[in-house]
């Protein structure tokens, strides 16, 4: 279990590290925390040219507040996020959700961006990030532009990130007054990939329901009130719609049910949490 | 055996750990940090990813071409310079460590690459080419016998590779005349107690001599050694086998790595230099050992008031590809024992050992017990409830009855000592039953799902080295000669200052025999513990050994320790004799305690210990007349209770039998499925306790990995062979915080056969907990076909009634098991395109098309009209490889539909599949529908499971996106970036 050799530059500016980027095409990728990415180069999954580290690009290390928005750079570890003083007031689904997002040691190295580029499917942070309706910036040596999260994420691993860009920061818009968030996940073991994460919202234009675990890529639904007659008709379509499959860790017809426990419970939860 | 008197009260004492002070700070000396010769080489070994398949050819140039490479061997290059490996049955059948002319499991060796580095022997794996032809796979025992099964030894013609029945007391009348028979059936998973420290090798080759020097953490039994020696060609003194100072766990497991020991030595020969392979984690999940899966019915004959009368056993084993020493063991060390805590004088049992396409299997924590036990208090739980009697009393009405030790039972055991009766009275009361059954009573009143569970146990330990013979016929066995006892071995030495070694053989993994050993022979000299110090590093050239020797069969305790005492007690009696002469009295009155030997009757007439001890090195000629040397006294010990299987095929396949009692309440939650272990309370009799810290440790760990047992592990495979939980992802093993504490309860009836009334504990609950469980959630659930592990959402299958349709019809569901077995992704979609259907259809058939449509196809050749070669690569993410591809197409109707038919194989594994598409016209153009089916194996499979479905999809949805984006279906191609998602938009699926 010992990686193909690639090569490795650790640059000390952004330019620098989207020129490698331009010329690396598709051999060259990015590494942040690498709690990802360095499995998959130790199996021999991913056999990548050139690695990247941005860890030293110090202008991607920052949180940062700018009006309704909380702008986390590519360098910002979870651990750093985790403890970030505004995170319960500002970013209270992500307060809630961290504990679901490995383990300490993982939380310490692996960076918020790298979960975002890495879409996992059952992922918390790509979870959290569409279900807030945030966005995510992306950079390439010739432009800059911003995607929706939800436009981001396309598929099984699979995001809009093109060949020569990276994750420069994602956007999480801030917490607002009389809003209620409330994340829930089952897993085998503490710490495990989510058979089931359920992130959710409450606020004035009604709720949303965010799910990972079960399509390809996070969803993220509107649902009419829970005291609606139409609330759990409309739940249970939602958990048809996912495309769940059976695996060796639960049959599809448990991810349905969890979808219709655990999300009308973690509904009631950010319903509770408005009032 | 008289129990000995203790003096200094070191033994029973928690005293801190010798071993801590070293492994605490990181100075463990495990075989990975070992210095080796500095011409050492690193070797790989490529794996087989299919489960079944021949061998065609094997293709080492590339491999041996790369700088940096010494040795490259294949299967015939090993067989050239070795030996099959003894298999344990009368049967046909080659065993080799690599594969020869074919694969049968997933994880297989197939070739080894010897290098300046680890690094560079994998490049070189990447460059061997291996052409398969793949078989059909079985993974099933059951289905593995029938007429039409795949057959994995055609030499052997059957997937059946042994087969016995026994017959004890009289079954058949006790079954005619019982007012009930009650069976159960039991299919057992199959799973692993997992190491931190994967396996280990240094191998070196002395051409000069014809001899092998090799390290490797082995931990017994040494019966092993023989079984190497044999295969490598050489007498055993050429085999010199050493193990490392420190282990990082073996739970039986390292047994397993001695096929690997044969397969680096050989490599070392062929290289001209050290060799050393350390396994990495994949390797180990994939193919190093587990335990076995069974299946079994067991049926009871059983009276009015719950009396079991008869006990009839037919039990299948899985051994996995090969039967590789000492198996079929895992089948046989119950063989005493197979009444448990019962008394029951009848027994029928029909043994079967069957070939499977997985990873042999081998010594693991438990080893057979959790198989038999999941099967006989699952069913002693069914008896009760069926006839309406309480569960705790049918346990009780059965009990082998205390004034009956030594009891022998049905099938040749001799139950040591124990009083199951005051044990299971007093688990009940210091365990709280009464109030864990209000608690119950008021889970349910609350309409909540709690249940109670009970198992009762015989821990055997010290094993019979004769009981693996029980396998032959008796007329085998009388041909081949007895085969009994479990000779162990302990050193005591002095040396010239008078300060203690003491040298044992049974190369612990971590479980503090060093402290234990100092313990019982510094009570024995009357030394403080400090003053002796202890070695546990084996080397066949230079220390005491048998086949016995290493750590299984939770042996330490009652062999091990026992030999040490008696090795300690004759240098005690010759320091008493040289003491007594120089101290004028007579030896009998010589007590040894503070460093001292003086007259029992006269204290003040005292001589220092380290005078004496150095008497024999300094000045031989004062010792008294007869009295031998003190340096060095080396103890072997075998009990005369193992004793080889009867001509009636009775055994005694065990010296010692601890006793445990369990009690488990576990709640479910309706909705989850979750199982929460509530409380465990469980009750040992291990006999005499040398150290009550250690004990608790022995019972904490084997609980938790039962934990992992009843809830979270098994080693899946799909239906094709292909291993799924190649990873620690995949492959559970319960945490701290997945595993609740038990309430620790111990009840000590010594047992006469050990010197000390040590018996093993260290398996026990590896036995109990796992059908302890199981019974508290049948007693839950109202559930009878309780299979392990017990998930979530295997439970919430009991719990969850109809499901609620959805308000609109939906597609089929996505994954189908299909007829072969095989775990197979299926799929749809459709697109519309602005083209023609004639020119879709060309486009099709044209390998330009194909190229320029192919997921990350380098080159397509047409080999015919209907039949394409391609290299492809293909990638998910970060996730990238290369495979060849073959291409047909069939069942062609021009221009409506076409299947498209193929399997890839690479580096990363292999696919197969199927897709038929369909075009349809338009009012714009062409619709395309497709539907496939695909299989996918190899080492995706086995670390990437989880991802694999969604993954496939993404590479089948990017052909047909090409395609449709070929056929001018997604406009013109602009900047890279929205331009997928516009494509997957037009991909998504129709309802």
């Amino acid at each position: 279990m010992k990686p193909a050799s690639f090569d490795f530059l650790c640059p000390d500016t952004l330019e620098e590290a989207l020129a490698a980027l331009a010329e690396g095409g598709g051999e060259a990728r990015v590494i942040a925390g690498g709690q990802s990415l360095v499995p998959m180069l130790n199996m021999r999954l991913a056999r990548p040219g050139l690695l990247v580290d941005i860890m030293r690009l110090e202008a991607l290390r920052r949180i940062e507040t700018s009006g309704e928005e909380i702008t986390v750079g590519a360098g910002v570890r979870q651990a750093e996020l985790e403890a970030w003083t505004n995170l319960s007031r500002d970013l209270p689904l992500l307060a809630a959700a961290f504990p679901w997002l490995g383990h300490v040691q993982t939380r310490a190295r692996g960076t918020v961006c790298g979960s975002v580029a890495h879409a996992d499917p059952s992922a918390e942070l790509p979870l959290s990030l569409v279900t807030l309706g945030g966005a995510v910036s992306l950079r390439s040596r010739k432009q800059k532009r911003k995607v929706k999260a939800d436009d981001f994420f396309i598929g099984m691993m699979a995001t809009d990130l093109a060949e020569g860009e990276m994750i420069e920061a994602v956007h999480f818009p801030k917490a607002r007054p009389g809003s209620g968030y409330a994340f829930r996940e089952i897993g085998r073991r503490h710490g495990d990939f989510a058979i089931v994460a359920c992130a959710a919202v409450a606020d004035d234009k009604g709720l949303r329901l965010g799910i990972a675990g079960v399509d390809d890529r996070p969803r993220v639904f509107a649902l009419p009130a829970l005291n609606d007659d139409q609330f759990d008709d409309a739940l249970n379509d939602i958990a048809w719609s996912l495309n769940a499959r059976d695996d060796i860790h639960a049959s599809a017809r448990y991810r349905r049910e969890l979808v219709r426990n655990l999300g009308r419970e973690t509904l009631k939860e950010a319903s509770r949490c408005r009032a | 055996m008289k129990s000995l008197e203790t003096a200094g009260g070191l033994i029973g004492r928690t005293v801190e750990r010798v071993e801590d002070a070293g492994l605490l700070t990181g100075r463990g000396r495990y075989i990975d940090d070992l210095p080796v010769r500095r011409d050492t080489a690193h070797l790989a070994i490529l794996r087989s990813p299919h489960g079944h398949a021949e061998i065609r050819a094997i293709n080492t140039s590339a491999a041996s071409a790369l700088p940096g490479v010494s040795a490259v061997l294949t299967g015939d290059d090993v067989g050239r310079l070795t030996r099959s490996m003894t298999v344990g049955v009368k049967a046909n059948v080659e065993c080799w460590p690599i594969a020869r002319d074919r694969v049968r499991y997933v994880g297989e060796p197939v070739a080894l690459v010897v290098a300046e580095n680890r690094y560079v022997a994998e490049d070189a794996l990447d460059l061997i080419e291996v052409e398969y032809e793949t078989l059909a796979a079985i993974v099933d025992p059951e289905k593995a016998l029938a007429t039409d099964a795949p057959v994995l030894h055609p030499s052997l013609g059957t997937n059946l590779i042994n087969e016995r029945s026994f017959r004890y007391g009289d079954p058949e009348a006790a079954f005619a005349t019982a007012d009930h028979r009650i069976a159960i059936r039991i299919a057992y998973p199959r799973n692993s107690c997992t190491p931190i420290e994967t396996y280990g090798v240094i191998a070196e080759y002395d051409p000069g001599e014809d001899a092998y020097d090799v390290t490797a953490n082995f931990q017994g039994p040494f019966s092993i050694h023989a079984v190497i020696s044999r295969a490598l060609n050489v007498p055993g003194n050429r085999m010199r086998l050493r193990t490392p100072p420190d282990s990082g766990g073996s739970f039986g497991i390292k047994q397993g790595v001695f096929p690997y020991v044969i397969l680096a030595a050989v490599a070392a020969r062929v290289a001209g230099r050290p060799v050393k392979w350390i396994e990495d984690r994949l390797e180990h999940l994939t193919a190093s050992v587990s335990a076995t899966n069974r299946v079994t019915t067991l049926e009871a004959a059983v009276a009015a008031d719950g009396r079991i009368t008869a006990l009839c056993w037919d039990q299948l084993e899985d051994c996995g590809a090969h039967l590789r020493a000492p198996e079929p063991a895992t089948l046989y060390r119950m063989h005493g024992n197979m009444t448990g805590a019962y008394a029951i004088e009848n027994v029928a049992i029909r043994n079967r050992v069957v070939l499977t396409n997985k990873t042999p299997t081998g010594l693991n924590r438990g080893f057979g017990g959790p198989q038999v036990y999941f099967a006989l208090e699952r069913l002693v739980h069914k008896i009760a409830d069926e006839l309406g009697l309480d569960r705790l009393q049918v346990i009780r009405r059965n009990l082998v009855p205390a004034d009956a030790f030594p009891y022998r039972t049905a099938t040749g055991g001799l139950l040591d000592s124990g009083d199951y009766q005051t044990a299971i009275d007093r688990a009940c009361a210091e365990g709280g039953l009464d109030a864990l059954r209000l608690r119950r009573d008021q889970a349910r009143a609350e309409g909540r799902l709690y249940g109670i569970g009970y198992a009762t146990v015989v821990e055997p330990s010290v094993s019979n080295m004769g009981y693996i013979t029980t396998v032959l016929t008796p007329e085998e066995r009388a041909k081949a000669g007895p085969k009994n006892g479990a000779q162990s071995v302990a050193t005591v030495a002095i040396d010239p200052l008078g300060s203690i070694t003491v040298k044992v053989a049974s190369v612990p993994q971590g479980q503090g025999h060093r402290t234990v050993l100092a313990q019982v022979v510094a009570e024995r000299l009357g030394l403080p513990l400090e003053a002796v110090r202890v070695n546990t590093e084996l080397d066949t050239a230079r220390d005491a050994w048998s086949i016995a020797s290493g750590n299984y069969a939770s042996r330490f305790a009652a062999a091990v320790a026992g030999a040490a005492a008696l090795a300690a007690d004759r240098i005690r009696e010759r320091l008493a004799a040289i003491a007594a002469s120089q101290l004028n009295v007579t030896a009998d009155r010589i007590d040894f305690k503070a460093g001292k030997l003086f007259d029992r009757d006269n204290p003040d007439n005292a001589i220092s210990f380290g005078r004496v001890a150095a008497a024999s090195h300094w000045a031989p000629g004062t010792l008294p007349d007869g009295t031998g040397q003190t340096i060095r006294e080396t103890v072997f010990w075998t009990p005369e209770q193992l004793e080889a299987p009867t001509a009636t095929d009775g055994i005694n396949s065990s010296l010692c039998h601890g006793f445990i009692f369990d009690i488990c309440g576990a709640e479910i939650d309706r909705t989850t499925g979750q199982v929460r272990i509530d409380r465990y309370v469980t009750m040992h009799d291990c006999g005499r306790i040398l150290h009550p810290g250690m004990v608790d440790g022995q019972v904490r760990g084997g609980f938790a990995q039962a934990i992992g047992a009843a809830l979270y592990e098994e080693y899946a495979y799909g239906g094709d062979g292909s291993f799924l939980t190649g990873t620690l992802a995949d492959y559970l093993i319960p945490t701290v915080m997945e595993t609740p504490e038990p309430l620790i309860l111990h009840h000590e009836t010594p047992s006469p056969f050990t010197p000390l009334g040590a018996k093993g504990v260290g398996e026990g609950n590896c036995m109990s907990t796992p059908v302890c469980i199981a019974n508290a959630v049948a007693d839950a659930l109202g559930v009878e076909d309780i299979r392990l592990p017990l998930s979530p959402s295997q439970v919430s299958e009991w719990l969850y009634g109809e499901e609620r349709p959805p308000s609109k019809p939906q597609d089929s569901t996505p994954v189908a098991t299909g007829a072969s077995g095989e775990r197979l992704l299926t799929g749809s979609g459709s697109a519309d395109v602005v083209a023609t259907r004639e020119s879709v259809w060309t486009m099709l058939l044209d390998p330009n098309t194909l190229k320029a449509i192919i997921p990350g196809a380098h080159e397509v050749r047409k080999v015919s009209d209907t039949h394409f070669r391609a290299e492809v690569t293909l990638g998910i993410g970060p996730v990238k490889g290369r495979y060849h591809a073959d291409i047909r197409l069939s069942d062609m109707v021009a221009p409506q539909a076409v299947t498209l038919s193929g399997g890839t194989e690479g580096a990363l594994g292999s696919g197969r599949g199927t897709g038929r598409v369909t075009l349809t016209e338009t009012a714009t153009g062409t619709r395309i529908d497709y539907r496939y089916e695909a299989a996918i194996g190899g080492k995706v499979a086995s670390v990437g499971g989880r991802l694999l479905d969604g993954a496939a999809r993404v590479v089948i949805g990017q052909f047909f996106q090409a395609l449709a984006r070929h056929a001018g279906g997604g406009g013109p191609p602009s900047a890279a970036a929205g331009f997928t998602q516009r494509l997957l938009s037009l991909f998504r699926r129709r309802r």
